[in-house]
C-alpha cells in the first residue's frame, strides 16, 4: 500500500516530499519501560504524525520504530516547515504510561523530494530519504535533514544572469550590443 | 536504528552516484525535451562510424526515447526481451543505416523505469559487457533530471548536454548541470548548442552558462566546474527535411552546414574519448 502510494506520487510529476521518521533510542524505551509502554509510544507518535500533516498525506509504519510520510504536491519551501513541525510536536508530546512518569521521545527525520516534472521511482526515492535519515541520526538525532534537491531550483537571479540581456533585446549571443555584452560576444567569437 | 547507528544499505554502498563511470561511454542528455538530443545522438553516431569507429547507441530512456522513430527501425527483438530472458543480447543489437549499432529499449521497458537495484545491476552489467566491443557507446538519455536519467548519466565517463539558445532550454540545461555537479560531482561537462542562428552563438552561450555557474554554484576547493564547448549545430532547413523523411542528416544531406557541424563534433569527441 505504501509502496503503491510512493510509486504513484513519484511518477506523478508533481513536487512531492517523502519523510522517513525514526524514533530516537526506542530500544531504550522498550528496555526501561517494557514493550507495552513502547507500543503506547508508537501509537502516540503515529497519532501526532497524522495531526501534523494534511488529510491528503499518507502516514505509514515503515519498520520497527520507523514511519514514512508521503506528502504529494509539497513544494520545497514547505518541506522543512512540515518536517520541523513534526519533530517539535513529538518533542513536546508526553506519553502517559501505566507505571510511573510519562515518557518523552524525540525523532530523527530524513527527507527527499521527488523532483518536479520528472519521473522517479519508489526505490530510488526511499533510498535518498533513508540516506538523509541516517545523516540525521549520525549528526546527533532529534533533527531534520532533507536532501538538497533545491539544487534543481533556478533562482530569478540566476535566470536573470543567464538571459537577462534577452529582455533588453540584446542577448550576447544574438546581437552584439554595446558594453560588456558586446565585449563578451566579440571576445568569444573566435571559433 | 535506535541505539546503534547502522547505515542503511543504501548509505553503505554510497556513493551510489557517482558510480564508477565506464570509459568510452558518452551520455547525451539535456534539461528540456525537444532540443534534438536523439537527432544529435543518431547523427553523431553516424559521423563517428564514418570515421571508422565502432559505435553503439543505446536507448537509455528505457522505452520513451524516440531513437526507433528517428532511425526508422523496428526490430523484433529489443532490450526488453533480453531483460525478460526471451532473447540473447546479441540479437537485440541492430545495424542502423549510418553504419553503427543500436540497442533499442523497446516499449515494454517502461516498466523497468522502476529502477530497482536488480534492474540497475542488470543494466550496468549489460552496458559493461558491451563496452569492450565498441570504440564508443552513446547513451541517448531521457530529458529532465529524473532518477532514471541521472542513473544513465552516472554510467558514462563523459557527458554531453544538448541545449538550444531558447531561454527555457538554457534554464533546464543549467538546472541539469547543477544537479550533475552536485550529485555526481562532475567537473567537466561538454556542451553542444543546437539550432544556433549565428556562428559563435553556441560558444557565447557556453561562456554565459559558465559565468552563471561560477557565480552561483559553490564547489569544494580545487573541484571547479568546467563547461567545454564542443560545438554548435546551426539551424538548417535540411535538418527538418531529414527528420521528416526519417533519415540521417549525415546521409541525406552530408554537405549541409548542420551535417558539417556534426562531422566536426564527431572529430572532437573522438579526440576526447578515443585519443590516439
Amino acid at each position: 500500500m505504501l509502496d503503491r502510494t510512493i510509486d504513484m506520487v513519484a511518477r506523478s510529476g508533481e513536487p512531492a516530499l517523502l519523510l522517513m521518521v525514526d524514533i530516537d533510542h526506542f530500544k531504550a524505551v522498550n528496555d526501561t519501560h517494557g514493550h507495552p509502554a513502547g507500543d503506547l509510544v508508537l501509537l502516540a507518535v503515529a497519532q501526532t504524525l497524522a495531526k501534523c500533516v494534511r488529510p491528503m498525506d499518507t502516514v505509514a509504519r515503515y519498520g520497527g520504530e520507523e514511519f514514512a510520510v508521503v506528502l504529494p504536491n509539497c513544494h520545497t519551501f514547505f518541506g522543512v516547515t512540515v518536517a520541523e513541525r513534526i519533530r517539535q510536536s513529538i518533542q513536546n508530546m508526553s506519553v502517559p504510561i501505566a507505571s510511573g512518569q510519562p515518557i518523552n521521545v524525540t525523532v530523527s527525520i530524513g527527507g527527499a523530494y521527488a523532483p518536479e516534472w520528472v519521473r522517479s521511482t519508489a526505490s530510488l526515492w526511499t533510498e535518498r530519504a533513508d540516506v538523509q535519515l541516517y545523516r540525521a541520526k549520525h549528526e546527533g538525532r532529534n533533527r531534520v535533514i532533507l536532501d538538497t534537491q533545491q539544487e534543481i531550483f533556478v533562482s530569478a537571479e540566476e535566470k536573470n544572469m543567464l538571459f537577462g540581456h534577452l529582455a533588453q533585446g540584446e542577448p550576447a549571443w544574438i546581437e552584439a550590443g554595446s558594453g560588456d555584452a558586446a565585449a563578451l560576444a566579440a571576445g568569444q567569437r573566435v571559433n | 536504528m535506535s541505539d546503534v547507528v547502522n547505515p542503511p544499505a543504501s548509505a553503505a554502498k554510497a556513493p551510489e552516484v557517482p558510480l564508477r563511470p565506464l570509459g568510452k561511454v558518452v551520455a547525451v542528455t539535456s534539461g528540456k525535451g525537444g532540443v534534438g538530443k536523439t537527432f544529435v545522438s543518431a547523427n553523431l553516431a553516424a559521423a563517428l562510424a564514418k570515421r571508422g569507429l565502432r559505435v553503439l547507441v543505446l536507448d537509455a530512456d528505457l522505452g520513451l526515447a524516440n531513437l526507433d522513430v528517428v532511425l526508422n527501425l523496428y526490430p523484433k527483438v529489443t532490450l526488453h526481451d533480453v531483460f525478460q530472458g526471451k532473447a540473447k543480447l546479441e540479437d537485440a543489437i541492430v545495424k542502423a543505416p549510418g553504419g553503427f549499432s543500436v540497442l533499442l529499449a523497446g516499449s515494454g521497458m517502461v516498466e523497468y523505469s522502476r529502477l530497482t537495484p536488480e534492474v540497475r545491476n542488470e543494466f550496468l552489467n549489460i552496458i559493461a559487457g558491451l563496452v569492450p566491443h565498441y570504440d564508443i557507446v552513446l547513451l541517448d538519455t531521457g530529458a529532465g533530471i529524473s532518477d532514471v536519467v541521472l542513473f544513465a548519466v552516472s554510467l558514462a565517463s563523459e557527458v554531453i548536454v544538448v541545449a538550444t539558445p531558447e531561454p527555457t532550454s538554457l534554464t533546464d540545461a543549467y538546472a541539469t548541470i547543477k544537479v550533475l555537479v552536485g550529485q555526481q560531482k562532475r567537473q567537466i561537462i561538454r556542451m553542444v548548442i543546437n539550432q544556433t542562428a549565428r556562428l559563435g552563438d553556441g560558444r557565447a552561450i557556453t561562456v554565459q552558462l559558465q559565468q552563471v555557474l561560477d557565480r552561483f554554484v559553490t564547489t569544494e576547493p580545487g573541484r571547479s566546474i568546467r563547461l567545454i564547448h564542443m560545438g554548435d549545430i546551426p539551424g538548417d532547413p535540411s535538418v527538418r527535411q531529414a527528420i521528416m523523411r526519417r533519415q540521417l542528416l549525415i546521409q541525406n544531406a552530408p554537405g549541409c552546414p548542420a551535417a558539417l557541424a556534426i562531422t566536426q563534433l564527431a572529430q572532437k569527441i573522438q579526440e576526447v574519448v578515443v585519443p590516439r
